[in-house]
C-alpha cells in the first residue's frame, strides 16, 4: 500500500464515520413517533383519532423508509416495502389495515432500538478513531503540560506508560480502521432485518399480485365468452336459420314454381357461404388456425406476410411453448404490429422470438417516430393484462422520434419436441 | 380423369366423391389420412389430387404436407387444395415449386359446383386455382410492393382473376370488355412486373408467382 492509498483510504473510513456519527440524531428523533402513534390509538374512539393516526403513521413509515432507502444504499439492494395495501381508500379501511398489518409493529419496535444500535454504531468508530489518535498524541500532550489526562488508565506517572499509551493508541487505529465499513453495515443489516417485507409478508404480497391477476384474467375470459356468444347468436346461427328457412320454401315450391326454387336454392347457398365466413372470422379470433397448425414461427410468418408493413421475423425456439402460452404471445405480438400499422409511421417491423433461462422473450420493433405510451384502455395495457396472466412482462422503449422496441418476456417451458416443417417420413 | 381425394370427415369425403362421379370424374382412391395420402398419390399419380389442409394423425397441416412432398416426389403432379381457412404462408409454399398445377381454395367454393369443378379441371390442366380470399389480400397490401402500386385499378382486378386461374374469355366476360382489352392490360402487368411477353401460358402463373415471391 502506497502512502497515498493511505491517506485515501484513512480519509474515506473517516467520512464514513462521520456520517455515522451524524446519524445519531437521525436515529433518536424516530423516538417521539411511538408515543405519537400510540396515543392516537385510544383517540380513534372519539374520530379524532383517524385523521392523527393517519398523520402519525405516515409520518412514521416515512422515517422508516428513510431507513430502508439508507440501508438498502450501503448493502447495494433496495429493501422493497412491506406496507399491506387498504382494500379500499376509506379512512376507517385505512385504518384498519394500519392496525392489522404486522409491519406497523414491527416499525414501532424498530424505533427504540434502532435508537441503541443507531447510537452505538455512529459512537464506536468515531470513538475508535479520536481514542487512537488521543493515545497516539499522549506522550505530546502530556509534554505540553496536559498532565490531567488519562488515557485508558494511564497517566504520565504509570510506569511505561510514554511508551505503552502510543502502542494502544496505534492498536485503536487499526481496529478503526478495520472496523468502521463493518460497523457502519452491521447497522444497515439491522436495519434490513427489522424493516424489509417478512416471508409471510413477501408470500401475502405475493398472493395479493396473484388474486389480482387472476381476476384480470377471468374477467377477460368471460368478456370473450360473451363475445362468441354474441357473435355466434347474431351471425352463423341466425344464417343457418334463415338457411334452413329458403331451403324449406324451396323444397315447398321445387313443384309449382321451379324458377322461384332455383332463387332460393342460390340464397341459400350465400348464405352459407357467409356463415361459414363468420365462423372463419370467430375461430381466429379465439386460436388461429394457422398457430395450431405451426406454433409460434409459422403463425408470426403467417401475420408479418399479411401486414401491411414488411416484417421481419425472426423465431429461434427449440420447441413449443405450452398452448395457453403461445396463444397469449402470438396475440400480443399481433396487438403490437397492429399498433405498430395504425400508430406508429413506421416504413418497416421487425420480430424477434428466443428463449433463454426458462423465459421466453419477444422482441417486436420498427423504424417509425415513437412516443409510444400505455394508456389507460390502451391497447399495449391490455396487452399487459394478457401477460400478467402468466406472469409476464412488457417493456417498451419508445423515445420521441423513435425507434421503437417492445420487449416481452413470458417465463415458460418449452416441450422439447422440434416442431418439423415437412412431412418427413411416410 | 383420375381422381385422388385425401380428406377425413366421412360426410365431406362423401359429398366430395358424389359431387366428383356427377361431373364424370374417376375417383379411384380416397384417403383419410397424411400418410395414407402420400402413398396414394405416389402409387396412382392420378390426374389431379384434391387435398384437405388438416388431416389426421397430427390434425394440423398434414394434408398440405403431403401434398407438397407429393409434388417432389412427382413433379408437376396437380394438386388442389381444400381448406377450412386461407393464409398467404400455405399458398406460397403450394407454389414455391413452380411447377403450375395448383389450386388452394376454401372449402366453401365446393358449395359453387360448376366453379369448383371448373377449378378442378384447370388445376388438372396445369393451370392455378387460388382462392379469391388469398388474391384480395394480396391485392390490399398497400404500397408495400412498389411494382403492385404501379398498376392501375383496372390492371389490379385482371391480375386478381388472373391468379384465380380464369381464361382471357372469361376475364372478358367477367369484366364486361373485350378479349383484346384484356389482352393490352395482361401485357401492361407483365411490363410492370418486370415479366418478359411470351406465348407461354405459364407466363400467367409465373406473374402470380412472381408477385407472391416478392413477399
Amino acid at each position: 500500500m502506497t502512502d497515498h492509498d493511505l491517506v485515501r483510504g484513512a480519509a474515506s473510513r473517516l467520512r464514513t464515520a462521520g456520517l455515522a456519527f451524524a446519524r445519531v440524531p437521525m436515529c433518536l428523533i424516530g423516538l417521539p413517533l411511538i408515543p405519537l402513534q400510540l396515543y392516537t390509538y385510544p383517540l380513534i374512539l372519539v374520530t379524532v383519532g383517524v385523521p392523527m393516526l393517519l398523520l402519525t403513521t405516515a409520518l412514521a413509515r416515512r422515517y422508516t423508509t428513510f431507513h430502508r432507502w439508507w440501508a438498502g444504499k450501503v448493502l447495494g439492494e433496495p429493501i422493497p416495502l412491506p406496507y399491506r395495501k387498504p382494500a379500499n381508500r376509506g379512512p376507517m379501511t385505512r385504518v384498519r389495515t394500519i392496525a392489522t398489518d404486522p409491519a406497523t409493529w414491527r416499525d414501532m419496535a424498530f424505533l427504540p432500538l434502532n435508537a441503541i444500535v443507531g447510537v452505538l454504531c455512529g459512537v464506536l468508530p468515531v470513538a475508535l478513531w479520536l481514542g487512537g489518535l488521543t493515545g497516539l498524541l499522549s506522550p505530546l500532550i502530556w509534554l505540553a503540560g496536559g498532565t490531567d489526562l488519562e488515557f485508558n488508565g494511564l497517566d504520565p506517572a504509570t510506569p511505561g506508560s510514554w511508551f505503552l499509551a502510543p502502542l494502544l493508541g496505534a492498536l485503536y487505529l487499526l481496529l478503526a480502521w478495520w472496523a468502521t465499513e463493518r460497523i457502519v453495515r452491521v447497522h444497515a443489516v439491522f436495519v434490513r432485518k427489522m424493516l424489509a417485507p417478512s416471508a409471510t409478508e413477501a408470500l401475502t404480497h405475493r398472493v395479493q399480485e396473484l388474486a389480482d391477476s387472476r381476476a384480470d384474467t377471468v374477467d377477460a375470459q368471460a368478456a370473450e365468452l360473451r363475445r362468441i356468444e354474441r357473435d355466434l347468436h347474431d351471425g352463423a346461427q341466425a344464417r343457418l336459420v334463415a338457411l334452413g328457412m329458403s331451403l324449406g320454401m324451396a323444397e315447398e315450391l321445387l313443384a309449382r314454381d321451379p324458377e322461384a326454387a332455383r332463387d332460393l336454392l342460390s340464397e341459400a347457398r350465400q348464405s352459407s357461404s357467409l356463415a361459414l365466413a363468420e365462423l372463419r372470422d370467430l375461430v381466429r379470433g379465439i386460436h388461429p388456425p394457422v398457430l395450431a397448425d405451426r406454433g409460434l414461427e409459422g403463425a408470426l410468418k403467417a401475420l408479418a406476410l399479411a401486414h401491411p408493413l414488411p416484417v421481419e421475423v425472426d423465431v429461434v425456439l427449440p420447441g413449443r411453448p405450452e398452448a395457453p402460452v403461445e396463444s397469449a404471445a402470438y396475440f400480443a405480438v399481433a396487438e403490437t404490429l397492429t399498433n405498430v400499422a395504425k400508430h406508429s409511421g413506421a416504413t418497416s417491423a421487425w420480430v424477434r422470438v428466443r428463449h433463454e433461462n426458462g423465459r421466453l422473450a419477444l422482441m417486436i420493433g420498427d423504424n417509425g417516430r415513437g412516443g409510444a405510451e400505455p394508456t389507460e384502455n390502451g391497447g399495449l395495457r391490455g396487452i399487459e393484462r394478457r401477460l400478467g396472466a402468466f406472469d409476464g412482462t412488457l417493456g417498451i422503449a419508445s423515445p420521441m422520434g423513435g425507434p421503437t422496441i417492445v420487449t416481452m418476456e413470458l417465463p415458460c417451458a418449452l416441450s422439447s419436441e422440434k416442431t418439423s416443417s415437412s412431412s418427413g417420413t411416410a | 380423369m383420375r381422381v385422388v381425394l385425401g380428406e377425413d370427415l366421412v360426410l365431406l369425403r362423401d359429398g366430395l366423391i358424389r359431387l366428383l362421379q356427377a361431373y364424370d370424374f374417376d375417383v379411384v382412391e380416397a384417403v383419410d389420412t397424411g400418410p395414407a395420402l402420400l402413398k396414394a398419390l405416389v402409387d396412382h399419380r392420378p390426374d389431379v389430387a384434391v387435398v384437405d389442409v388438416r388431416l389426421p394423425p397430427t390434425f394440423t397441416d398434414e394434408g398440405l404436407r403431403a401434398a407438397i412432398e407429393a409434388r417432389k416426389q412427382v413433379p408437376g403432379l396437380p394438386v388442389l387444395v381444400l381448406s377450412q381457412y386461407v393464409e398467404q404462408l400455405y399458398a406460397r409454399e403450394l407454389l414455391s415449386d413452380r411447377g403450375g398445377g395448383v389450386g388452394y381454395l376454401l372449402k366453401d367454393r365446393v358449395s359453387d359446383v360448376k366453379q369448383f369443378v371448373d377449378a378442378i379441371r384447370r388445376v388438372a390442366a396445369g393451370g392455378t386455382a387460388m382462392d379469391p380470399e388469398v388474391i384480395s389480400q394480396l391485392l390490399t397490401r398497400g404500397d408495400r410492393d412498389r411494382p403492385l402500386t404501379t398498376l392501375t385499378p383496372r390492371e389490379r382486378e385482371v391480375l386478381g382473376l388472373m391468379a384465380e386461374g380464369r381464361s382471357n374469355a372469361a376475364i372478358a366476360a367477367r369484366m364486361v370488355v373485350t378479349e383484346k382489352a384484356v389482352g393490352k392490360h395482361i401485357a401492361n402487368i407483365f411490363g410492370k412486373l418486370g415479366l418478359p411477353l411470351s406465348e407461354d401460358d405459364n407466363r400467367r402463373v409465373l406473374a402470380v408467382l412472381a408477385y407472391l415471391d416478392r413477399l
